[in-house]
């Protein structure tokens, strides 16, 4: 039976697995302790709670329980991960490259160390999303301390050539930071294999809790340190201060668990979901798929139907929700900076929708969505000028459009 | 952002959805907006001998208070005459669907698509072109 409205915005966020709520009810009333009292059972019951979920966490990405720093969120992740290495760093160089599709968590990071002195190349990428190798080489200097390219995008889910990213930068000894909030308990994100040195990801993107992120920072080959960006009582080895959020820290431990152990199950059944939406969606007369097909996330589709408004359409189907780069869901007026950076004119980027797909999206889900995305669209068209111009055979191209 | 139940009425039900042919003299088409700021509206009137409007039509691209925007601007129209229908202020609109203000936009492209449909008619029947006020949004 269907439930509405539909979830299909999981990009955005997921909803709690009840496996991990389950495993974090404990720890907001019996245990309650503070992981950092040592001297009484409150404390250690806390402490150990936290020390099993780093191994939950590392033991999914593929990395020792010591290199796991917590945080609140990925948005704190990449602050301390950009900002920390331009501290650290900050004798041996003062150049960030990264690339025009982060998320704004990087970008805006990047923005600030331009602000104190830093100097970042912002890589553009193709067609496809995908940045391009040489250009990202030949943008390395002498003065370059890190490369920062998210693991997946969150708009289009373009997944990056990871492993080719992280061997440009161990040639040139330059550190590579990758935001994988979209990518880790989706898709295997290991930070060995792929040469990864700081990694950013949050648990609310992957069926655990908001409110509670990680950092990974490598301890060997290299040993990578970040400069602290609050101070405080000295926890996750100095890097990060502040009281640790414990049933946070379980519930993402959690989270990381069960996606280990049912990544491959759930990839299976949610790509086949999303790939028959997508499949049923493109029969749309004038539709496109945004992003690499080939390169991408299991359980992301990012479709434009042209002639019809993103905001208006997502009016049409508000039994389902999704979400649209179009402007009119920002104050800004301006369409998705994403979609923009994939060469997408504004016309296409502002008819967009994404829809993100979960653990607990259903077929019933999914049909409903592609019987009502199609009705809405055919009725939209109907009371579209542009699309009534567009079966005139009128280019709109050759029309002088009103200043606006 | 909720919408106003007189915008979601609009939308769901738009009022004189269409067109009218614009070679007719008697008909003035406005086309406004663009399609790279995600709203473009037409809004066509037909008037008739004693300069009142008999019929209006629009077709819209744009969010649901653009929509409605148009939709209510063609109620509104039918049955005004040519003058009385340049008194039609974007702020009445915005107060009768309740818009609130990221959504003021829709209402000014709006007043221009009335006005530029009314000065195609101006036009066609040898009146002088209105000036038309520069739109900002």
């Amino acid at each position: 039976m269907l439930t509405f409205p539909i979830y299909l915005d999981n990009n955005a966020t997921t909803p709690m697995d009840p496996r991990v709520l389950e495993a974090m009810m404990p720890y907001f009333t019996n245990k309650f302790g503070n992981a950092a009292s040592r001297n009484h059972a409150f404390g250690w019951h806390a402490e150990e709670a936290v020390d099993y979920a780093r191994e939950q966490i590392s033991s999914l990405i593929n990395c020792s329980p010591k290199e796991i720093i917590f945080t609140s969120g990925a948005t704190e992740s990449d602050n301390l991960a950009i900002k920390g290495v331009f501290e650290m760093y900050a004798s041996k160089g003062n150049h960030i490259i990264t690339a025009t599709t982060e998320h704004k968590a990087v970008l805006d990071t990047c923005k600030h160390i331009e602000k104190i002195g830093g100097k970042v190349t912002y890589l553009p990428v193709d067609a496809e999303g995908l940045i391009d190798l040489k250009q990202l080489e030949e943008a390395i200097t002498d003065q370059t301390i890190l490369i920062s390219i998210m693991y997946a995008n969150n708009e289009v889910g373009v997944i990056q050539p990871i492993k080719e990213i992280s061997a440009i930068a161990k040639k040139h000894g330059v550190l590579f930071f990758t935001d994988a909030t979209q990518a880790v308990g989706k898709i295997p994100v290991d930070v060995e294999a792929d040469g990864i040195d700081l990694l950013a990801f949050s648990g609310h993107k992957m069926y655990g809790p908001k409110g509670v992120g990680a950092l990974y920072v490598r301890r060997k080959n290299p040993r990578v340190k970040v400069t602290a960006q609050m101070d405080g009582g000295g926890h996750e080895r100095g890097m990060r201060s502040g009281t640790l959020n414990v049933t946070g820290i379980v519930g993402l431990g959690k989270a990381c668990e069960l996606a280990k152990q049912e990544m491959a199950a759930d990839t299976a059944r949610i790509s086949a979901m999303r790939d028959r939406l997508e499949k049923e969606l493109l029969t749309i007369e004038e539709s496109y798929v945004n992003g690499s097909v080939e390169h991408r996330l299991p359980h992301v589709s990012n479709i434009s139907f042209k002639y019809v408004e993103g905001e208006g359409l997502m009016m049409g189907v508000k039994d389902i929700a999704v979400s649209s780069g179009s402007a009119c869901t920002s104050a800004s007026l301006e369409p998705s900076y994403v979609l923009k950076a994939l060469g997408l004119s504004d016309d296409l980027a502002h008819s967009s929708l994404r829809f993100g797909l979960s653990r607990f999206t259903t077929d019933e889900e999914v049909d409903y969505a592609i019987d009502h995305v199609k009705e809405a669209v055919s009725k939209l068209r109907e009371m579209s000028p542009l699309w009534e111009m567009f079966k005139e055979g009128i280019d709109l191209n050759s029309i002088e459009w009103a200043e606006h | 952002m909720a919408y106003s139940d007189k915008v979601i009425d609009h939308y769901n039900n738009p009022r004189n959805v269409g067109t009218l042919d614009k070679a007719k003299n008697n008909v003035g088409t406005g086309l406004v907006g663009a399609p790279e700021c995600g709203d473009v509206m037409r809004l066509q009137i037909e008037v008739d001998e004693n300069q009142i409007i008999t019929d209006a039509k629009f077709k819209t691209f744009g969010c649901g208070s653009a929509i409605a925007s148009s939709s209510l601007a063609t109620e509104w129209l039918k049955g005004k005459s040519v003058d009385e229908a340049l008194s039609i202020d974007n702020m009445d609109i915005v107060e009768e669907l309740a818009l609130p203000p990221v959504k003021i936009h829709c209402s000014v492209l709006a007043e221009d698509a009335i006005k530029s449909a009314i000065n195609d008619y101006r036009v066609k029947n040898g009146l002088p072109a209105l000036e038309m006020p520069k739109s900002h949004h």
